[in-house]
């Protein structure tokens, strides 16, 4: 269980994120929505310790992340930042084995092999996995990154932007992956999302964030409508149902 | 390139350079223990070898530890100031710490190298242009820098010849008890082999290291260190050889990725036949008299760095 309590992050004079205190529910999607500049991905960075929070604290089973062992929080908690790896010349197949590194140190056991080999049936890669994944689209280079992660075998998989730069068919597949993730593997995904409706369609939960603030925290279908979408973005937001999903009509919108 | 045809290369080239030199020495003429050619081959030739092997295996793998944890290909102990610092505290220490033992001398010259390489990486970290072309420009301006305040003391205490010929990378002087510092960097080059791994996890980036639980700042100052040790040993004992850190490395990494667990022993041994070939190059040339070997390496290494930066930008990105 992952706790948030008054987390605040301050950049020069700007609390970038303002005392902001959820609970994150277990074996679900949340995903984290709101304008630019609104502090989702500094938020997600102190969940996962690769920043620290001015004040405030994130528990992991009750436990401040601060106490825990980086290893020991490599194994339950994994993060995907937007990915600006795409220099390094690694394999896909080492990339995934090094998801087992908090486990084995690099030196990989015959158990670690079976969760690489796992990761890779998982994400259908075996075509790839001896490629360079500086010579892989981005669409795949997420997909191997995402295999990491399945490697890295941990109860919470926290991706910033995982969508960033894809095109429509490759973001479905990604959030199908994720879906799976969750259904199957009983994992709890955080994402961070620009295009509420993917958000909409694939996630349980949605936390809105608005200068920092939080403004919004409930299942989808409660935060997806125009009253709370313009309490978020500040306009006008037709939302119209299609198969049963929830589709954000914002593109001609007048504030 | 398998590693099997780059070990039986540099044993051939060990052999040739054994027996190439102003003193032609044969293979015959060792049986004879006590001839003027088994002494020289003692004292000059397998020295001189050692002297090779050594600092060609230590500054690729310098080379190529810089490359992974500044996440740029073109930074090297040549592009990076590295050398230009190990030189400016050669001077220091010669000038100002004329009582200390050579022991001292070297520690010194250790640290300053070691803050040197520091202060580049820190320059590193605050630019916000990152460009694979930009990053090794700023580390040229800055070891121009330094090799600038070198010149300045060295013109101040009239030792401006006797720096710029100690500090020209050559294995002319090398003989028996005139290198053996350079074995601290078998260590060095084993230490970088154990933590290969944590070396190329943490040029995925920081975030990335982070998130599977690598102590990064650790791992960093480590692989400095280790760096800082090669550059101040190669450049005390047969000076500074420009490139080999930065052509190595790229080849390697062009063939075989960069994955250091797998690419170390290819970078190991492709930097001691580059630079058998350089030096014994340098010796067949005017034979008998020698080019040094920073001359060799800096004509042969500049064309590869040319063609480099020409066809492989998109690479190197």
């Amino acid at each position: 269980m992952i706790e948030i309590k008054e987390l605040t992050k301050r950049f020069g004079k700007k609390n970038v994120v303002d005392k902001v205190s959820l609970e994150i529910q277990p074996r679900a999607i949340t995903s984290i929505i709101g304008p630019n500049g609104a502090g989702k991905s500094t938020l997600l960075s102190m969940v996962s310790r690769l920043l620290d929070a001015d004040t405030g604290e994130v528990l992991l089973d009750q436990r401040t992340v601060k106490k825990w062992k980086s290893e020991e929080f490599a194994k339950r908690v994994s993060i995907l930042k937007q990915s600006n790896y795409t220099n390094v010349r690694i394999t896909v197949r080492d990339l995934i084995s090094f998801g087992r590194y908090p486990y084995s140190k690099g030196r990989l056991t015959e158990e670690d092999k079976k969760h690489v080999e796992q990761a890779i049936d998982y994400m259908n890669l075996h075509d790839l996995q001896d490629q360079f994944i500086d010579e892989l689209s981005g669409g795949q280079r997420q997909r191997a990154f995402i295999a990491m992660v399945i490697a890295q075998d941990t109860d919470y998989v926290l991706l910033d932007e995982p969508l960033n730069n894809l095109d429509m068919k490759h973001s479905v597949q990604i959030m199908k992956i994720l879906r799976k993730l969750v259904d199957e593997l009983g994992k709890t995904v955080v994402i961070v999302l620009h295009d509420i409706n993917f958000a909409s369609v694939y996630s349980d939960r949605i936390i809105a964030l608005k200068n920092g603030k939080l403004v919004k925290n409930g299942p989808t279908k409660e935060i997806i409508n125009s009253e709370s979408l313009r309490e978020i973005y500040d306009m006008h937001i037709p939302v119209q149902e299609q198969n049963g999903c929830r589709i954000c009509v914002y593109f001609n919108s007048h504030a | 390139m398998r590693l099997w045809m780059l070990i039986i290369a540099s044993v051939i080239l060990s052999f040739i350079s054994l027996f190439v030199g102003a003193i032609d020495i044969r293979p015959s003429d060792l049986l004879d223990w006590g001839s003027d050619e088994t002494q020289i081959f003692l004292i000059s030739r397998v020295p001189r070898l050692l002297a090779i092997i050594m600092a060609g295996a230590g500054m690729s793998i310098a080379g190529l530890i810089m490359q992974s944890l500044s996440r740029n290909k073109f930074v090297s102990p040549t592009t990076a100031g590295t050398l230009d610092a190990a030189k400016l505290g050669i001077i220091l220490s010669m000038l100002f710490f004329t009582n200390a033992t050579y022991i001292q001398q070297i520690i010194f010259c250790f640290i300053f190298t070691l803050i040197g390489t520091l202060v580049f990486m820190q320059i590193l970290d605050r630019i916000k242009f990152k460009d694979a072309i930009f990053v090794p420009l700023i580390g040229i301006m800055y070891g121009n820098i330094l090799s600038a305040i070198t010149t300045f003391l060295g013109y101040e205490a009239n030792i401006l010849q006797n720096i710029s010929s100690w500090l020209m990378g050559s294995f002319t002087l090398v003989i028996s008890g005139r290198y053996e510092l350079l074995y601290v960097s078998i260590p060095a080059i084993i230490l970088a082999y154990l933590y290969a791994n944590k070396f190329t996890v943490a040029g995925m980036g920081e975030d990335f290291a982070k998130n599977l639980g690598l102590s990064y700042r650790f791992v960093l100052n480590l692989g400095l260190t280790l760096v800082a040790i090669i550059s101040t040993s190669v450049v005390l004992t047969v000076g500074v050889i420009p490139f080999l850190g930065l052509i190595v490395p790229n080849i390697v990494s062009l063939y075989l990725g960069d994955n250091l667990r797998k690419t170390i022993p290819h970078t190991m041994i492709l930097g001691i036949v580059f630079l058998l070939i350089c030096d014994i190059a340098g010796r067949i040339i005017i034979h008998p008299y020698e080019i040094p070997v920073n001359i060799t390496v800096a004509v042969i290494g500049s064309v590869i760095f040319l063609t480099m930066l020409f066809r492989g930008r998109a690479y190197a990105k």
